[in-house]
């Protein structure tokens, strides 16, 4: 190539450089905002069934276990038999955190699954000017976004079922959301690794969120279980929100280091599983 | 010539394998793609070109050589590189959960164009792949035709500078390929740079100012189409049938005849200046094919050559 020629190329190169990092420097800041709002755009159209659950779910739940399950525990052991409070008291946090999960669950398999493998949207989106970790980023924006709403409505039962002795009782909700995006983002970031579904989404709607839902000091105490499968609420995410979530509603009597505790190891599990499903993401689109 | 948009030089792709040697798809290819150019990869399937195709697009990191789209370096400007191309993939991945004006919509989000913007484009684009009427349907509904214009007017969502297609016809009946082909020559026609793959001779024809010829991840031949196939062709092909038993002893009786003689498992290809006379001779010979077809050479005639294969096979 000659000088000339090259110095035509150079004050284009610049040109084209300028106008393309122009173009691109939108999606670079809010480009995790737009995988948002498709997002939001695609929960459109179930967004009836978001709001039916959001709405049936705590009504369900808290009647059957906080008013009729509460009756048999209340009446054997007395009005403070558990942990200190009623049983609806001592039983509501822990449903609230457990509708966080149950949300997890739902938004980071299938979804995850699809958008991968069966309709791969995420090869569309990464064909823009969006990247990988905005895909991940936008994912866990918009199902935070849902897990508020349900865990609010939840929330509001609880207030109308009487079931929030204490004054911060609100901070119940966020601590669910926390401890719903702590589970759910390990649970996408294990679904990104799948190349297909054979099975597998099922058993981890068996055999992790149902034994953790049972062994996470959700009905009873972690401690009425026999030490060798303590282990189980002390990893589980569940048991950590669970525990929180009871010091804001009535004030369970734990020191204050092991509050903490509950507040880092969340926060670590959500650290861990965004950024592990960041690579996932970037390692299956980016061939 | 301008300054290219596309320039590759040794491109290599190579994959880790298993307890293997690694897999090498793109296997040191150079060539370079003009500013309105229509250029075309043609291959046979597992030939490297989609691999290509990803690399060019950024999402594909390439294992060594030299690439440069826009004058850009895609390894370090990704989303800038693709703010300026258009996408048509293979695998469809339209959002099949949303409706077909809202998948223009959510994509021309992703170049962080305004909303007002991308409406006003969205309606343009669904007049220009003929889908107005179907804006409110469900893209399950579309036929495999429909969902490629869709897919094409999602590519132009933000006024790319480089389309790239990815086997645009592949699976699509003749009707819709010829649909989707004139819309393809509207854009070429507005100077749109287009770089596409493709494993149909006559798709190639159509649409290809330029093309290569691409096998086992290396570059073959590079030409314009009536080019490639007056280097390796005669001016016309006779196709006789002997039927399938007899095809290869038959050969033995008539090689010399015409440029070169092809023998493939279903019939035998003469290639000469007069197809009729080749015929004439092997007639008074008292060879009589079941079949006979004397026609003008085509790319796969000139795959063959290349690489002693079909094109599909």
């Amino acid at each position: 190539m000659s000088n000339q020629t090259e110095g035509i190329s150079d004050g284009k190169r610049a040109e084209t450089l300028a106008a393309a990092v122009k173009a691109a420097a939108r999606t670079r800041r809010y480009g995790s905002w737009y995988v948002a709002e498709h997002r939001f755009r695609v929960m459109r159209s179930y967004a009836q069934t978001v709001l039916f659950t959001a709405v049936g779910s705590p009504f369900v739940y808290l009647y059957a276990m906080g008013v009729g399950l509460a009756g048999l525990v209340d009446g054997n052991l007395g009005d403070d038999a558990v942990t200190g409070v009623s049983y609806l008291a001592f039983l509501a946090p822990a449903l609230l955190a457990s509708s966080a999960i149950a949300v997890a669950t739902e938004e980071f398999t299938y979804p995850i699954m699809l958008g991968f493998r069966w309709n791969p949207t995420f090869f569309g989106m990464n064909a823009s000017s969006i990247q990988p970790g905005q895909i991940i980023n936008g994912l866990v924006i918009s199902v935070a976004a849902r897990m508020l709403v349900t865990c609010t409505i939840f929330y509001v039962f609880m207030l109308v079922f009487s079931a929030v002795p204490g004054r911060f009782g609100f901070v119940a909700a966020p601590v669910a959301l926390l401890t719903g995006l702590a589970f759910g983002v390990l649970v996408m970031a294990y679904t990104a690794t799948l190349k297909d579904d054979t099975g597998q989404l099922v058993m981890v709607e068996r055999f992790v969120v149902l034994p953790m839902t049972l062994f996470s000091g959700t009905f009873f105490p972690l401690d009425v279980l026999p030490p060798y499968l303590q282990w189980i609420g002390w990893i589980s995410p569940l048991w950590h929100g669970t525990e929180l979530s009871r010091v804001f509603a009535y004030g369970l009597p734990e020191p204050i280091w092991l509050s903490l505790v509950h507040v880092l190891y969340l926060a670590a599990l959500l650290a861990i599983g965004w950024i592990w499903a960041r690579r996932l993401a970037t390692r299956r689109l980016n061939k | 010539m301008p300054a290219p948009v596309i320039a590759a030089q040794n491109l290599v792709k190579s994959y880790p394998v298993k307890n293997s040697k690694e897999f090498v798809a793109v296997d040191g290819i150079s060539f370079e793609v003009a500013p309105g150019e229509s250029f075309g990869l043609l291959g046979p399937n597992g030939a490297g070109k989609s691999t290509t195709m990803r690399m060019i697009g950024a999402v594909s990191t390439r294992t060594s050589g030299d690439l440069d789209v826009l004058g850009l370096d895609p390894n370090r400007y990704g989303p800038e590189i693709r703010s300026q191309l258009g996408v048509v993939p293979q695998e469809n991945n339209l959002d099949m959960e949303l409706k077909v004006r809202e998948n223009l919509l959510v994509y021309g989000r992703y170049f962080g164009l305004p909303r007002a913007r991308v409406a006003r484009r969205a309606d343009e684009l669904l007049e220009f792949a003929q889908l107005a009427d179907k804006a409110g349907a469900k893209v399950d509904d579309l036929s495999g035709g429909m969902k490629r214009r869709l897919t094409i007017a999602r590519a132009l969502i933000n006024d790319p500078r480089i389309l790239l297609l990815d086997e645009p016809t592949t699976g699509l009946d003749p009707q819709a390929r010829h649909i989707l082909w004139d819309r393809l020559f509207r854009l070429k026609e507005q100077g749109t740079t287009l770089l596409l793959t493709t494993h149909y001779m006559d798709e190639a024809e159509q649409l290809c100012d330029r093309l290569v010829v691409v096998d086992q991840g290396r570059i073959m031949a590079e030409g314009s189409p009536a080019d490639l196939i007056r280097r390796y062709s005669s001016r016309e092909v006779l196709e006789v049938r002997f039927g399938s038993t007899q095809n290869a002893e038959v050969a033995g009786r008539i090689q010399g005849y015409g440029e070169r003689v092809d023998v493939l498992p279903d019939r035998i290809l003469v290639y000469s200046d007069s197809g009729e006379n080749e015929l004439e001779r092997m007639t008074a010979a008292g060879l009589h094919p079941i079949t006979s077809l004397v026609r003008r050479p085509s790319l796969e005639d000139v795959f063959l050559r290349l690489t002693g294969r079909n094109l599909i096979e």
